[in-house]
């Protein structure tokens, strides 16, 4: 047994030592039985079980099985919403990694981007989960977590004093919830969005132990959704309708980001205090914030190199 | 040789079982759907003096440019980025009230002193800059549905962030940039502007407080039946 540097979790390299005699025979023979077992069990399901059950996470599947897995998700979503919905499987960009970045000196705390993004991206309603909090901070502290609230409610806002301060999934280069994964049902795509696969996640919830942002959200229950507020344009890594059991989190929108969209909460916001576009582009608005703004990132300290930016615009 | 390098490169570009994914997407009425507000409500701070401008959500009234999800491909930033002509909507203008030569028809008597309205326009309460501020600062006493800079040029109500620039000249330098002001669309492509006088009142342009969306539960809040779930 030898330790990946890279993974860090032990792996068996060498198969250990035979005994030969009875042991052997004996694990020879509940092989067997253990095989027929299982040929027999197959023998009696029918092809689209035996499918689910040899299913292979996302990042194994040749284009034909993700098809057929996409063709699939459709079907269940027919059967169980009532709903034609579409589940996109758009890849990367090539030369496209996502960034977002946040005006603070604008954003006044209306949370229309929350409940944009609660009916863009499936969220259940009941339980509720949303992917934004807002907070809404002291303008004598700063930006200062230690004297935040995202349970505000007064009759208008802004309110005297205090701003604004959006947090949501801050797609790190170096993310915590990947590396703790244990089965490794979360990764950073190529365009730099950190996703999740939604069958292959177990629901152990290290990732929301790790996230230092808080940025994760667990299906406790099986969500709800009013069937006509659906919204039936989806993403297999993305906003597709979740089971129960499983961690989920913004994902920038990939059905529309992908697509060239702007996200939903980029369009909602009625300040404009919301930027999106390719880090990669010289000329795209994220670039020109990075280039032109005094820009920071949440918790720098912890060096999980997030792609989401904060400014002041003004 | 050329044409092989081109298919090569093509293939590269467009797996082909992407292509037949972005084919199935494109039939589905999903994509082609229209930006989205919440309730309804203009894309402006609350609410503003009666009947001034009256902000129109500009996903009900003007088609937004990018329809589909091709279009949003088919065009690179550097084709919009830094170009003179800015993709913007209709200007919010109040009910019938422009063209303005329906009733300025004919040469009237200018009065360039500053006071209250009250036979027209008395919805109009100036608030923006200083207290000298007049009509004809900004709007072309002769020929009026043009707004006039200040150096004499007449510019459309569709130009008028060159009007606005002229005193807020690093907002005009943001909103070019995609810093300041709000966009809709594509990221990579084609995308409308939102002229400074969709978010703003241009008589009264500071932003009115609004009534926030609900807050989140918190954690004793939320309750489930566990025993429900099958």
């Amino acid at each position: 047994m030898t330790i990946d540097p890279r993974r860090k979790l032990p792996v068996i390299t060498d198969a250990p030592a035979r005994d030969g005699g009875d042991g052997e025979s004996r694990r020879a023979f509940l092989k067997m039985v253990g095989k027929a077992a299982a040929v027999g069990v197959l023998a009696a399901c029918d092809a689209e079980t035996r499918e689910r059950l040899f299913q292979k996470s996302f990042r194994e599947m040749s284009p034909a099985e993700l098809k057929k897995y996409v063709a699939r998700l459709e079907r269940d979503y027919k059967a169980q919403y009532g709903v034609d919905i579409r589940v996109g499987a758009e890849p990367p960009i090539e030369g496209v990694v996502f960034a977002y970045a946040l005006d603070i000196s604008r954003c006044i705390g209306c949370r229309r981007c929350v409940h944009a993004c609660v009916e863009e991206n499936n969220q259940s309603r009941d339980p509720e989960i949303q992917y934004i909090t807002v907070l809404e901070m002291e303008k004598r502290h700063g930006v200062d977590l230690e004297h935040a609230t995202a349970y505000y409610e007064p009759e208008q806002v802004p309110r005297e004093g205090h701003f604004y301060f959006p947090v949501s999934c801050q797609q790190c280069d170096h993310s915590a919830c990947e590396r703790v994964c244990p089965v490794g049902a979360t990764w950073k795509e190529p365009d730099g969005v950190v996703v999740i696969d939604y069958d292959w996640c177990i629901g152990c919830r290290y990732c929301m132990a790790a996230c230092p942002y808080g940025a994760r959200r667990f299906n406790w229950t099986t969500p709800k959704i009013p069937k006509a507020e659906i919204n039936p344009n989806t993403h297999v890594l993305g906003n597709r309708p979740r089971p129960k059991g499983v961690v989920e989190k913004c994902h920038f929108c990939l059905h529309r980001t992908r697509n060239g969209r702007y996200p939903a909460c980029v369009e909602a916001c009625p300040v404009g205090a919301r930027k999106f576009g390719n880090l990669l582009d010289p000329n795209s608005e994220i670039r020109q914030v990075i280039d032109t703004k005094r820009i920071f990132v949440l918790k720098e300290e912890l060096d999980t190199s997030p792609k989401f930016f904060y400014f002041y615009g003004t | 040789m050329r044409r092989d390098c081109l298919r090569t490169t093509l293939r590269r570009l467009v797996p082909r079982w992407r292509l037949l994914l972005l084919l199935i997407g494109a039939g589905t009425p999903a994509c082609a759907q229209e930006a989205r507000f919440d309730d309804g409500e203009p894309p402006s701070m609350g609410t503003r003096a009666a009947p001034a401008p009256a902000v129109p959500n500009p996903a009900d009234s003007q088609p937004l440019l990018v329809p589909a999800m091709f279009a949003c491909r088919a065009v690179r930033s550097d084709d919009t980025v830094g170009a003179e002509q800015y993709p913007v909507p209709k200007p919010p203008f109040s009910k019938d009230i422009f063209p303005c030569t329906r009733c300025h028809d004919k040469p009237d008597d200018i009065n360039p002193r500053s006071r209250n309205l009250v036979a027209m326009h008395g919805d109009i309460k100036l608030a923006h800059g200083s207290r000298e501020q007049w009509c004809y600062d900004c709007h072309n006493p002769t020929e009026r549905d043009k707004l006039r800079l200040a150096g004499g040029r007449l510019v459309s109500f569709e130009a008028s962030y060159e009007l606005c620039g002229q005193c807020h000249g690093e907002k005009l330098r943001d909103w070019r940039r995609g810093i300041h002001g709000r966009r809709i669309g594509c990221w990579n492509g084609q995308r409308q502007y939102l002229l400074c006088v969709n978010c703003h009142n241009p008589h009264a342009p500071t932003f009115k407080p609004m009534h926030p969306r609900p807050r989140p539960k918190r954690p004793s809040e939320i309750h489930f039946d566990q025993r429900s779930e099958s």
